[in-house]
């Protein structure tokens, strides 16, 4: 047969490893700015008070410069680089590898702008708006029809192990953003989610699980296929198990996330079932991890010499730790305490910095020398790249997984006579401090060591000689006799089609399970009611629903939860629990996921307009100690009225009962309640007096509208659930 | 938490059929693919896993 001259395309891979070392460095960095916030909270209030810098904008810019710039871009760097030598053939695409380069950084340029703008959807690591949903969904079909492009005109026969884990990344990830994305744009960059309360809650964290899923952990265990074999220069442990690996994992993490929703509303049996479920997960996880690292058997001696393999050993420790760390989180009484707390952020971190951080670096010192046909210049630095990031994992973890267990059981605690402990819940935040200065040297050491490897590589890079396209020769693909002996898995491998729908096929049964009954929960939800049966949760004044986007796009769920647990501890600091009937018009959810502040579902009516007045300009004046980043030009920036109309009738469209033409009303209904809420705090504040000019001038400013949004949290149902107390107390007697 | 939405998913026909389809399709598809790759040729794993290796 002929042997076929070709060339692999290097150039792309460096592109995107560039962008790797630059975003990384970027997202790191950013880290750490939010990090010193909360540890030096009074250096930011008084030094860098900047609206856009507040930690409720920055956070969202780290979690996706990290997630969707760093290691998004390792993705695309790995894939790119192993999927021609695995197929033998160049990319199917030049152009299109191009658009999925420039695209993909394009969408990170925009996000990096926006997201400090206060642009955001406020769902986690779905934060971009949705001009940025359609780019990312496009860019991804450039990308996915680029590799099953590539696959098609492959030189062998079968698709390697690694293969598999692109291709189900590829499918699942189109399919959860698709799904996850739906919103109802009412402006250029603002839109409203499909969804409400708990169906919107749903739908996020199956995406949110599944993100972590099928974004940090599948392509990261097919670039772990190709790159420990490599560079340990052997075999696979066992390819057997690298076959049950991939179904296994696959079908287990799509029901992960949600299944704990369905189980405990089903028999103990099958409660215990979900539990096996979920630590289920294990098996695969570990089996993966054991597989990469058993690769080194007989070779463990190049671990001490070869920096890749060093960084891809930690790697694949901190794999097994996070993997089995998930699903221990997920029992319910560990939940139960870890929830809301630090240890959620140690456990994405270890996860972050030591597998998805490690594997990256090591592929860069792979890939980098063997493109530039050169050796990696300073040996002695990456060794110290090695040491100094695991010491900043560690040092990392550490201090916030002690945060995370005290502020957890600080909650909790209640005195002799059955009162909280600390029932300031400043208390449980001031204590946290020093953890907090610890978690930033943490994050210093691991940015350090970064910057050493990219000072390093660009030192290689200026030493070498780049080759472009790597020259190779290979055999065309010959045409398959079919042979009834042939296992069907084989033949499966063979035809890259098949293997793509097969995968989705698996997904999506998952997926298709667990979206049935957050369609039907909707019908379920049961209203609350009063005593004759009527809904009390009445839509959002226009008001508080211009306060409620003011609230979004500073990110105040990035540290508030809206959602009170049943549990005693929960109900003696908040209130009443938190009913699924009190969200119906909540779009999107504002749940939250982390208590970095307390939680404000029931804040409405426990304090003065005035207080809350006081306190978003200057939190600390009112709440000594506290890491709230004062909001001083709330009470300057005028409420952004113009599209007004188009929110009520969008909210309309998703279902919220305004009247038909109420948007007419609606600025006049706003100006009224402003002007009620403005005259208040003035008459509070101002003892002398006020004018009308006064109320005038202060009435459309943005501390108004939150004020009124804040004000109004968890109202509703006090209407109703204070009769109940009281009947409860009745019969108790 | 999420204690009370699990409450209202009680009321969904049938849901205690879910985790069953669960099991079911987990059990076999892993039944069936630790089967098939317990007897795949050697000849044909080493093949396989030496894919990386040839470049």
């Amino acid at each position: 047969m002929e042997i076929e001259k070709f060339s692999y395309d290097n150039g792309i891979v460096r592109n995107f490893a560039y962008a790797t070392m630059l975003w990384g460095i970027v997202g790191f960095l950013v880290g750490i700015i939010i990090a010193s916030q909360l540890a030096f909270p009074e250096f930011f209030n008084d030094h860098l008070g900047i609206k856009q810098l507040t930690f409720g904008r920055l956070r969202p810019l780290h979690t996706n410069a990290v997630i969707f710039a760093f290691v998004g871009n390792a993705i695309f760097m790995g894939v790119y680089y192993s999927l021609q030598r695995l197929l033998k053939a160049r990319m199917f695409s030049d152009l299109l590898s191009k658009i999925n380069f420039w695209g993909w950084q394009l969408i990170i340029v925009g996000a990096a702008l926006t997201l400090p703008m206060g642009y955001t959807t406020s769902k986690e690591y779905a934060e971009l708006e949705w001009p940025f949903d359609i780019a990312i969904a496009l860019i991804w079909v450039v990308f996915g029809v680029n590799m099953i492009g590539t696959m098609i005109k492959r030189r062998v026969s079968h698709l390697y192990v690694a293969i598999w884990f692109y291709i189900a990344t590829f499918v699942t990830v189109a399919m959860l953003h698709i799904f996850n994305s739906f919103e109802i744009p009412v402006s250029f960059m603002k839109s409203y989610s499909w969804y409400s309360g708990v169906q919107d809650a749903l739908v996020q964290w199956w995406y949110g699980h599944n993100a972590v899923a099928f974004f940090l952990t599948t392509p990261f265990l097919g670039l772990m296929y190709y790159f420990v074999p490599k560079a340990a220069n052997r075999p696979v442990y066992s390819y057997r198990l690298s076959i049950i690996h991939f179904w296994a994992l696959i079908f287990l993490y799509i029901w992960a996330g949600p299944h704990h929703l369905l189980y405990t509303a089903l028999p103990d049996w099958a409660q215990s079932l979900g539990v096996v479920f979920s630590v289920m997960l294990i098996a695969p996880s570990w089996g993966g991890m054991l597989n990469g690292l058993l690769t080194l058997r007989g070779a463990w001696d190049r671990v001490r010499d070869d920096v890749t393999l060093k960084f891809m050993v930690v790697a694949l420790t901190a794999y097994g730790m996070s993997t089995f760390e998930g699903p221990m989180l997920s029992l319910k009484n560990v939940n139960m305490l870890a929830h809301y707390t630090d240890w959620i952020v140690a456990h994405v971190h270890v996860g972050g910095l030591g597998w998805n951080g490690f594997m990256t670096f090591g592929m860069l010192y792979y890939l980098i020398p063997r493109m530039f046909r050169t050796e990696l210049k300073y040996k002695g630095m990456a060794n110290f790249h090695f040491w100094i990031g695991t010491l900043g994992i560690v040092l990392y973890a550490v201090p916030m997984y002690v945060a995370g267990w005290m502020q957890g059981l600080m909650w909790r605690q209640f005195t002799a006579e059955g009162t909280l402990e600390y029932g300031n819940f400043l208390d449980t935040v001031t204590a946290l401090q020093p953890y907090y200065i610890l978690r930033v040297l943490g994050g210093v050491l691991f940015l350090i060591g970064a910057i050493a490897m990219t000072w390093n590589l660009i030192a290689t890079i200026r030493q070498g000689s780049f080759l472009k396209n790597e020259e190779t020769e290979a055999a065309p693909l010959a045409k398959h006799k079919s042979k009834k002996s042939e296992y069907w898995h084989k033949a499966i491998e063979r035809k890259p089609m098949k293997m793509l729908v097969l995968s989705l096929v698996v997904v999506a049964i998952g997926g298709i399970i667990q979206i049935i009954p957050t369609i039907f929960v909707k019908s379920n939800i049961q209203p609350v009611v009063d005593a004759d049966g009527n809904n009390v949760i009445q839509p959002y004044t226009p008001l508080e629903l211009i306060g409620r986007d003011i609230y979004i796009s500073e990110g105040c769920n990035n540290c508030h939860s809206q959602m009170i647990r049943p549990l005693r501890f929960e109900t003696e600091r908040y209130g009443e629990y938190s009913k699924a009937g009190e969200y119906i018009y909540d779009h999107p959810f504002l749940w939250g996921s982390k208590r970095t502040g307390p939680d404000l579902a029931r804040e409405g009516g426990l304090r003065s307009n005035a207080w809350h007045y006081q306190h978003m300009l200057s939190p600390k004046d009112i709440s000594p100690g506290s890491l709230m980043p004062a909001y001083p030009w709330m009470a300057e920036d005028a409420l952004d009225l113009e599209h007004l109309e188009g929110k009520i009738s969008a909210m309309r469209t998703l279902g919220v009962p305004y009247p038909e033409g109420y948007e007419k009303q609606a600025l006049g209904d706003l100006k009224t309640q402003a002007k009620a809420i403005a005259a208040d705090i003035l008459g509070d504040l101002k003892k002398g007096g006020y004018s009308e000019a006064d109320v005038e001038k202060m009435h459309l400013t943005e501390v108004i509208a939150i004020t009124a949004y804040l004000q109004r949290l968890g109202t509703d149902i006090k209407a109703v659930s204070k009769p109940a107390a009281e009947e409860q107390a009745a019969t108790n007697e | 938490m999420l204690k009370f939405i699990k409450h209202h998913m009680t009321t969904i026909e049938n849901i205690e059929i879910y985790p069953i389809i669960t099991l079911v399709l987990f059990t076999s598809i892993f039944v069936i693919v630790s089967i098939r790759a317990a007897r795949m040729k050697k000849s044909e794993i080493t093949e396989l896993a030496n894919t990386p290796l040839e470049d």
